[in-house]
């Protein structure tokens, strides 16, 4: 019997392709990266600003040479903050309804829908929230409050964006942690509630919590429906009933414009970028940490 | 008074149920009780008497209903959709089956031990705890906990560990916990579902003593496959056998020495001898 070691060419190569796509994306990451500091340098090189004034400002006009952040961070979070507010307690009753309570008929007829939600064309969502949702909004609280363009508008609808988002990944989650704690559960003499809440949940609390970091990403991220429906101009304000540009409606709208090169708003533009991917960056990293923090690990 | 159960047809009607203690106290009743899961008949026309503050076991070959029916009595099948039970199971005189009867109640009254030991992934202190809390209990908790521990005999091996968590603890530890929860919101019965079968012998034996010591306050019914450990620690002994159509019967239920010893059905002797099952 021959047992020598024999040369195995596919799997090297199966080995070497596997390692590529995994150091495209990577390298991806980095090529974005590296992009957004070199532009963001050129923007804080200018005489005209520096992260004072960047990081101070309330105002934000390019025009006049005024780079305060502030009127875009405020408008990017109250937008998300208002979309969060929506998703993740709708997303989360839903994944607890389709993973605790709903039948598995229920279940597999409801789930394929919601994700069809999540597959509409954001742009549709934007005129969507214009064209319904403001009017909503306007109805309720009235036209004298309620801007045509505002902030809470886009926020709402971001939050129906994001919904399926948040309730497919908990959903994934809650699914995942062992019937056996349920029986023990239920075996005590708990009721569906208390063992869903109290047991399930927990249990499965890191899922839960990526699925909401995902989703916040993903509304401070969301463009199309800020930009159709937040408002085009920078505005510092705290209502959201006022129009507001978010750092991506922002940039969507200057880039969309004919920008010169070498100009200090093309270079302001991915300042903003870089901002907001840093931004994203420490609210994962938050959440890595709260969720090793928090969780309750089964097996 | 003891009574096998003959299962030719004429023999069913006149013995409407069967217990090996006629006169005692019962702890849970099973009138003519089956059990379908769909249109599959997993158990047919169980009638056992279960007495009180004494050890049951049931046993029998794989895929005789043994655990079908242990879930039957705190109405653990409701949580299978397609389950579906015939018959009365009267606990203190009530149908648990009554559309008016609460299963959450009834859970909390019979208790549940299963076969793989499954703590909440909480600490030591919240799983003995927490069935407490859900039930409203206003006392001291800390006392409370430690006595649901001594009484599961893993006190003095965790005490120091209350705040650690429960799966950090060996697989006979865990097991124990799990009877320690399970006693702690003070149950009428407790059923064990194979409690041991997942342990090495000397967990096991430490579980086996442990149940004798706790069955002078609780009825404890239990599933086992291991007929040497329901020789040990029944009291009395349930044999549940399998037709050709895969549905189980009680073919006999008796003082377990009598069981062991001097069975009046034919299938009893051929399981118990080792002749099939």
């Amino acid at each position: 019997m021959d047992l020598r070691r024999k040369p195995r060419i596919a799997e090297s190569v199966i080995q070497g392709f596997l390692f590529l796509c995994g150091a495209i994306s990577i390298l991806t990451t980095l090529g974005i990266v590296y992009i957004l500091g070199r532009e963001s340098l050129l923007f804080f090189a200018n005489e005209e600003v520096n992260l004072l004034k960047f990081f101070g400002g309330t105002e934000w006009q390019p025009t006049i040479g005024r780079f305060g952040i502030w009127p875009l961070v405020t408008a990017t979070l109250m937008a998300s903050l208002i979309a969060m507010a929506v998703a993740l307690p709708i997303g989360l009753c839903v994944a607890i309804y389709l993973s605790e309570y709903a039948p598995q008929r229920t279940r597999s007829i409801l789930k394929p829908i919601l994700e069809v939600l999540a597959g509409i064309p954001t742009v549709v969502y934007g005129y969507f929230a214009l064209t319904f949702m403001t009017p909503l909004l306007r109805g309720i609280f009235g036209r004298e409050l309620v801007e045509i363009y505002n902030t809470a508008s886009a926020g709402i609808v971001i939050g129906i964006l994001v919904i399926p988002l948040v309730s497919s990944m908990s959903e994934d989650a809650l699914s995942a942690v062992p019937g056996s704690l349920r029986q023990a559960s239920y075996g005590l003499g708990a009721t569906r509630l208390e063992t869903s809440v109290r047991i399930v949940l927990p249990a499965a609390l890191s899922g839960v919590a990526a699925a909401f970091i995902v989703a916040i990403s993903r509304a401070i991220g969301e463009t199309m429906i800020v930009a159709i429906a937040a408002g085009a101009g920078p505005n510092f304000t705290f209502s959201p009933f006022r129009a507001a540009e978010t750092m991506t409606g922002h940039i969507v709208r200057i880039s969309g414009g004919d920008l010169s090169y070498d100009s200090i708003d093309y270079n302001s533009i991915f300042a903003i970028g870089l901002l907001l991917f840093l931004l994203t960056l420490s609210l994962n990293v938050l959440s890595q940490w709260i969720v090793r923090r928090f969780r309750e690990e089964y097996e | 008074m003891s009574v096998a159960v003959d299962r030719s047809p004429q023999a069913q009607s006149e013995t409407s149920r069967t217990s090996p203690n006629g006169t005692g106290r019962y702890a849970i009743e099973a009138e003519k009780m089956s059990v379908y899961y769909g249109d599959y008949c997993a158990v047919r026309d169980v009638d056992m008497s279960v007495p009180s503050n004494k050890i049951t076991a049931i046993i029998g070959p794989s895929g005789c209903g043994k655990s079908t029916v242990l879930r039957c009595f705190n109405r653990m099948n409701d949580l299978i959709t397609s389950a579906r039970i015939e018959g009365e199971v009267l606990f203190q005189g009530q149908n648990i089956y009554d559309d008016e009867v609460d299963p959450v109640e009834v859970r909390r009254r019979i208790g549940m031990v299963f076969q793989k030991a499954n703590p909440f992934p909480k600490t030591v202190y919240e799983n003995v705890a927490w069935g407490t809390r859900i039930n409203g209990f206003r006392g001291d908790m800390d006392e409370m906990v430690e006595r649901a521990l001594r009484s599961a005999a893993l006190w003095e091996e965790v005490k120091d560990k209350l705040q650690q968590s429960a799966l950090g603890l060996s697989g006979g530890q865990q097991q124990r916990l799990c009877i320690a929860r399970a006693i702690a919101v003070e149950p009428e019965i407790i059923l064990m579902d194979e409690p041991a079968s997942a342990l090495d012998p000397i967990a096991t034996l430490r579980i086996e003593d442990l149940m004798k010591e706790i069955s002078e306050k609780y009825t404890i019914i239990v599933v086992t496959h291991n007929m040497q450990q329901a020789a040990r620690i029944s009291d009395y002994t349930a044999f549940f056998s399998v037709d050709d159509r895969r549905t189980g019967n009680l073919i006999e239920f008796d003082d377990t020495e009598k069981i062991f010893t001097n069975p009046s059905q034919k299938r009893t002797e051929d399981y118990i001898t080792g002749r099939f099952g």
